[in-house]
């Protein structure tokens, strides 16, 4: 059953340079007890995209398209009717959480705040009581329920987070580069709570990621994002052993492992959301690039092996001009010319 | 990874705190005995010079001690302040704490309701200013810090004076009391507003309070003149604090993100904010007793200075750098209080 | 790393838009006017500032009200008020510049010596600055202009220093913070483990990146000296007013004066203070707004989108 729904979802920032199109046309479903990994280099756009499903983003954003939570399209909601979707139906988790509590505000006061604003009609100690479920499902035990984020390691201040957003249990979870600031240990416990979650409560996440490791053992989907689109998206092991487009197989290829011999990169850089390539937007870096891929925006098909692909190297063929699967010239991208 | 750090008790910290204070209280004292004696001559002759024969002056010179060794002064001198013994006044024999009490409680008055407006007017607007930030709301407290900054306190107060005692008669020009209330009043504790509550004496309360108008809201406005700034920018910053985001991620609505996390998170570094302005209340005291005519202890101040009294002004000094360091402690404990990250 | 230079300072300048570059602006204009004042008041003013009389041996109108001899009207020395608030711009800034360079040539090397070498030194000298700091910083100045004119009288100098001695500690305190900060980066480590002696690291390094947050400092402090300067005036500790005319002993005349309804000796001269302080402090504070990117907002252009095109194949593209 389909709980978030998006379709040709456009988010650009305004600056003073001009739009930056962090998020240009993604469509994606997530469904009830899934968890779809959304991975993508740095700047990509996949926070954005996290971020608007909530409604969080900063002055001089502007939203288009479909992207269907419940029946509503969250891109026509007003921040009255966000704030009733966000902790009940839709959470998110951070990154850092180290800065995420108010330094203030004993743990205890961080839950019966936000219990008290979705659900006033609970009394004290009915609040308490789920307060301390929700901290002991993360191992947070009851004796420190009523200390200050200080006293807690980085680790412990995730799982607190987490348990905050669990505690109103919301159906659709957002985890942005949950463990990206943990040390593996840590980042392990975090997985395993998070995989868990589907076994218990039917919970949708969206997991979004640098890491390929983590999403390949954690995620059923995965959704590849370059440049503010997504590139592939499927089944995680179809997508991970045999990957379709060149952008996805050349991070598989760049993953350090014990058998690595050689340092494999992708030459270039990510490119600058305000003015990105035209047409396919990886043709700069990508070592299939045919004619075709510097003048057509390549269109959306399904590959030979299950998986949703943008890329005219699967095709459709109908689109393709003559000589347009000729390989592309280009001048060697020096690595000096970082952005 | 191990734990957070665990926090250590209020006590201790104060204890803590307590021991830092006492270098402090003594480089004061210090710098307080040298910048008194680093004119030539001694106090007693300045202040007395033409008026008593030699033989007297050598007397007293004597009696207050000032042809010993410098070192033997210091001590004393220390030695005096620890049982609070501050001498008496050269010109008018009037011991040194008497001033204190007498004229200091009514510095104290007119401080402490100045210091309230100050933090109703800095707080409200600058609160205000950093919510609306970039707004024309914005601009303009802004720019009413600026301008209220900018005015010298007795300017402030000859343009009170000016309109509300003398165009629109609603307050008196100067003074505590009107000459009646002065002699009616029983002053224990020579605050008059208390002194009048005591004794059930409202009409001399409300005499008390109008004479405390004027003066009292044109210092507190523009000690509050400085918060503004400071907590709007501090309410600026802490809008960008990660957790305001995580806090609108749960769902909690703008007015709870405002008053909960932003505001009481902007007004913690106010405490301290309040405890360096309490060091420029006192200065601003001084003036204002000036402009008014409001017999406090700055006032009284200016006057052994003019007749280079110099032991009363020793004596005043001292106070008030000792007053300097107790509220910074005092700051430093509520500020350890409201804070516990403060508390090492 | 570059040298900092007035390119560096005047472009944020340039590209701020909205508040912060009207701000500046009307600081700058508001302060050349009174330098203007300053440097040309012989010229400009009507009188000179303890003219009480005419050519003629006439004595002018005691409190006499504002009129066409006298636009600001005169005070109770019959003195011309417009010519005195002239005037008072001059001392003013005399003053006032005396005490930034004062302030900046003690406090500058400290703070830098403070901050880099740290240790012993350091920790004294900070209680030392901090105990100083505390210190209501008008009781400060009024000792040390009362303990001055024994020696040197109610001049210019008294005055300077007495504000001065006030406003090392801040600039100390500054300096030193800055210093310790800076002295932390990667880069100082670099040259100093590529052998630097600590000389040239100050010099070169700390030096230049400290001072480019001395003209924001020094604005900001000068426009508090004024006020200083004027506090000290009203209390008699100022400049002799034979010596010169100067706002806050005008004010402290004109306190008698608001009892009697006389209006104009001590507007025009609060007015003055009032208006030089607060184009000083637009001047510093847009500076900072300006130059500090901490809180700075960039201008956000609206953004227009393009018409939907969606990249899905035909049959499921929706509407």
């Amino acid at each position: 059953m389909s709980v978030l729904s998006a379709r040709d979802l456009r988010v650009w920032y305004g600056t003073s340079r001009g739009p930056v199109r962090a998020v240009d046309g993604i469509s994606l479903e997530i469904n009830a007890g899934e968890t779809l990994g959304l991975v993508g280099e740095s700047g990509c756009g996949k926070s954005t995209l996290g971020r608007s499903i909530l409604g969080l983003l900063p002055r001089g954003a502007v939203i288009d398209g479909e992207l269907l939570y419940d029946g509503q399209n969250l891109t026509e909601l007003s921040q009255r009717d966000f704030r009733r979707l966000r902790g009940p139906e839709i959470g998110l988790i951070f990154q850092e959480p180290m800065t995420r509590l108010n330094p203030l505000m004993r743990i205890s006061d961080h839950f019966k705040e936000t219990l008290e604003a979705h659900e006033s009609s609970l009394t004290d100690e009915e609040i308490r009581r789920r307060s301390l479920d929700a901290l002991g499902g993360m191992g947070i035990p009851p004796t420190r329920f009523r200390q200050y984020p200080h006293e807690f390691s980085g680790g412990m201040r995730q799982r607190i987070m987490i348990a905050l957003t669990l505690v109103l249990r919301p159906k659709l979870l957002i985890a942005d580069e949950p463990t990206t600031a943990l040390d593996v240990l840590v980042e392990a416990q975090i997985l395993q709570i998070l995989g868990d979650l589907k076994k218990n409560a039917d919970t949708a996440l969206l997991l979004i990621t640098h890491n390929l490791g983590i999403v390949a053992e954690s995620c059923e989907r995965v959704a590849v994002m370059y440049a503010g689109q997504i590139v592939e998206e499927g089944a995680a092991r179809t997508v991970f052993s045999e990957p379709a487009h060149p952008y996805t197989s050349e991070l598989l290829r760049s993953i350090i492992s014990s058998k690595t011999t050689e340092l494999h990169y992708i030459p270039g850089a990510p490119p600058d959301l305000a003015d990105p390539p035209k047409a396919c937007r990886f043709h700069p870096r990508c070592p299939y690039a045919m004619q075709v891929c510097a003048a057509k925006d390549p269109i959306e098909v399904r590959a030979e092996t299950g998986q949703r692909v943008l890329c005219w190297l699967h095709g459709p063929e109908e689109e393709i001009p003559p000589g347009g699967k000729a390989p592309l010239e280009r001048e060697a991208i020096a690595v000096a010319e970082e952005a | 990874m191990a734990g957070g750090q665990q926090t250590t008790s209020l006590r201790t910290y104060a204890l803590t705190r307590l021991g830092l204070a006492l270098p402090m209280v003594l480089i004061l004292l210090t710098m307080v005995f040298l910048l008194l004696r680093v004119a030539p001559g001694d106090p007693i002759t300045a202040a007395l010079g033409g008026r008593l024969p030699p033989e007297q002056l050598e007397e007293r010179r004597e009696a207050a001690g000032y042809n010993r060794s410098l070192a033997v002064q210091y001590l004393e001198y220390l030695g005096n302040v620890a049982t609070l013994d501050f001498g008496e006044t050269i010109v008018d024999n009037r011991p040194v704490t008497r001033v204190i009490t007498q004229n200091g409680a009514a510095t104290l008055e007119l401080t402490v309701v100045a210091l309230f407006v100050a933090l109703v007017v800095g707080i409200g607007v600058g609160l205000v200013s950093g919510r609306y930030r970039d707004t024309p709301v914005d601009v303009a407290g802004r720019l009413f810090g600026i301008l209220i900054y900018a005015a010298p306190v007795f300017f402030l107060g000859f343009l009170a004076q000016l309109v509300f005692a003398q165009w629109l008669g609603w307050f008196p020009t100067s003074g505590r009391a009107s000459p009646v209330t002065s002699y009616d009043l029983d002053t224990p504790t020579n605050l008059f507003l208390v002194d009048s509550l005591i004794a059930l004496d409202f009409s001399a309360f409300s005499d008390v309070l109008s004479h405390l108008v004027l003066p009292a809201v044109t210092l507190g406005l523009v000690t509050g003149g400085v918060f503004i700034r400071l907590i709007r920018v501090n309410v600026l910053q802490t809008l960008q604090g990660d957790y305001i985001e995580a806090a609108r991620a749960r769902g909690l609505s703008e007015r709870t993100v405002m008053w909960h996390h932003a505001f009481r998170n902007a007004l913690v570094p106010v405490i301290t904010v309040v405890g360096l302005q309490v060091a420029l209340l006192l200065g601003g005291a001084v003036l204002t007793e000036q402009t008014f005519n409001w017999p406090g202890i700055g006032s009284e101040l200016i006057r052994y200075l003019n007749n280079r009294d110099y032991i009363a002004i020793q004596g005043i000094i001292t106070f008030f750098a000792l007053v300097v360091v107790i509220v910074s402690l005092l700051i430093d404990l509520l500020n350890a209080w409201v804070d516990p990250r403060v508390r090492y | 790393m570059a040298r900092p230079s007035l390119t560096r300072l005047f472009g944020p300048i340039r590209e701020a838009r909205g508040v912060p570059k009207w701000v500046v602006i009307a600081g700058i204009a508001i302060t050349i006017a009174f330098v203007v004042f300053a440097l040309f008041a012989p010229w400009i003013a009507p009188y000179d500032f303890d003219t009480y009389r005419t050519a003629d041996g006439v004595r002018f109108p005691k409190q006499g009200h504002p009129s066409g001899d006298h636009l600001f009207g005169t005070n109770v020395q019959s003195t011309d008020v417009l010519s005195r608030v002239i005037y008072g711009a001059r001392t003013a800034l005399e003053v006032v510049i005396l005490a930034v360079i004062f302030s900046l040539v003690v406090g500058l090397p400290l703070g830098l010596i403070s901050g880099y070498f740290g240790g012993k030194l350091d920790r004294v000298l900070l209680l030392v600055m901090d105990s100083l700091f505390a210190f209501p910083y008008l009781l400060l100045a009024i000792v040390v202009a009362f303990l001055l004119s024994d020696r040197l009288g109610r001049g210019v100098m008294t005055a300077a220093v007495s504000i001065s001695v006030v406003y090392v500690p801040q600039y100390y305190r500054v300096v030193r913070n800055h210093v310790i900060s800076v002295r932390e980066e990667t880069y100082v480590e670099a040259a100093r483990a590529l052998g630097a002696r600590p000389r040239t690291v100050i010099s070169r390094y700390i030096l230049q990146n400290v001072i480019q947050n001395v003209p924001v400092i020094a604005t900001l402090n000068a426009a508090d000296a004024i006020l200083t300067l004027a506090a000290l005036g009203f209390l008699g500790y100022g400049i002799q007013p034979t010596d010169a005319a100067e706002w806050g002993y005008d004010l402290q005349r004109a306190i008698s004066d608001a009892g009697a309804g006389i209006w104009w000796t001590g507007l025009f001269p609060g007015f003055a203070i009032v208006t030089l302080v607060t184009g000083l402090t637009l001047l510093g504070e847009g500076l900072n707004d300006v130059l500090n990117p901490v809180l700075r907002r960039r201008p956000i252009q609206a953004v227009i989108l393009p018409e939907r095109q969606s990249r899905l194949p035909a049959d499921e593209a929706g509407v």
